[in-house]
């Protein structure tokens, strides 16, 4: 027969690589389904912080997921320790992995020693979501807060983090902005390993 | 020749949430309570060794007169936590 290839056949089933999965998802199925579920936390919550700390609560179980699995698809199992090795590790491959691009940028706070932010022009989640303005600084990148959080937690680098709006000229919309805010005893652990 | 005597894994909070006892050792009760003490007792190295390197799997971190225990910590600090017996 022309073109027939023979497929190698494992005899183990542990010794069959990872199959690396579906890389893309429709991003109107993804839109969808956020849709529904910002809708559905609207109606279980009464205020709009209840309605992010459920958004990032979601985000949480991803990130902590999402921290396992690229550890072993995208590093060639290596883990992080240091503090910067990890934020990259979030600015570039998480973002990769989910968004299909790297953030659009990673930066350090002036006024404190242990804020970072990481910026994306037009970010996905909220690429569909207006919000009226009886809501205030809501911000649907919460989901995204919970993401981050999800991955820096699961790598023993626990943080604050929340998503905010950044007015810009020159844009229609607003930059969205993942502010991190590291606890003391990751700046102590991180002096400590000098 | 090496054999495991003991397999557990433990989350990042010192939970353990899998516990086996494996190999060809021979199986004692009293051993059994040995083992996980011995464990138990090696996670205070494990986490502190887990910052010193980026590698996962950590070999023979602790002794316990002819016990060996080595460590395997994932992405997300969780530990496979392995003990052998050299026969």
């Amino acid at each position: 027969m022309i073109g027939a290839g023979k497929i190698k056949q494992y005899s183990n089933i542990l010794e069959k690589p990872l199959s690396k999965g579906k890389q893309e998802v429709s991003l109107s199925a993804f839109a969808f389904l956020f849709s529904e579920l910002v809708q559905y936390n609207q109606t279980q919550v009464d205020n709009i912080s209840e309605l992010e700390r459920r958004l990032e609560d979601a985000g949480y179980a991803v990130g902590a997921r999402v921290l396992e699995l690229l550890c072993h698809r995208d590093k060639g199992n290596r883990r992080e320790t240091r503090l910067l090795g990890i934020l990259s590790f979030v600015h570039s491959t998480v973002w990769k992995v989910l968004f299909g691009k790297v953030a659009d940028s990673l930066e350090k706070g002036t006024e404190h020693e242990d804020e970072y932010m990481i910026s994306e022009k037009d970010l996905l989640v909220n690429k569909f979501i207006s919000v009226p303005k009886d809501m205030g600084t809501f911000n649907c990148g919460a989901f995204v807060a919970g993401i981050v959080r999800g991955v820096l937690d699961g790598a023993e680098f626990p943080a604050v983090v929340t998503a905010h709006f950044v007015p810009m000229e020159g844009l229609q919309r607003a930059r969205t902005t993942i502010l991190i805010k590291f606890a003391e005893e990751v700046l102590r652990r991180e002096a400590r390993l000098g | 020749m090496t054999s495991t005597a003991c397999f557990i894994i433990v989350s990042r909070n010192d939970i353990p949430i899998y516990e086996a006892e494996v190999g060809s050792a021979a199986k004692r009760a009293e051993d059994a309570q040995l083992h996980q003490f011995i464990l138990h007792a090696a996670l205070d190295i494990v986490q502190d060794l887990a910052w010193t390197t980026s590698a996962m799997f950590l070999k023979a971190i602790d002794r316990f007169n002819d016990l060996v225990v080595s460590v395997y910590v994932t992405a997300g600090h969780i530990l496979l936590h392995i003990e052998l017996t050299f026969i």
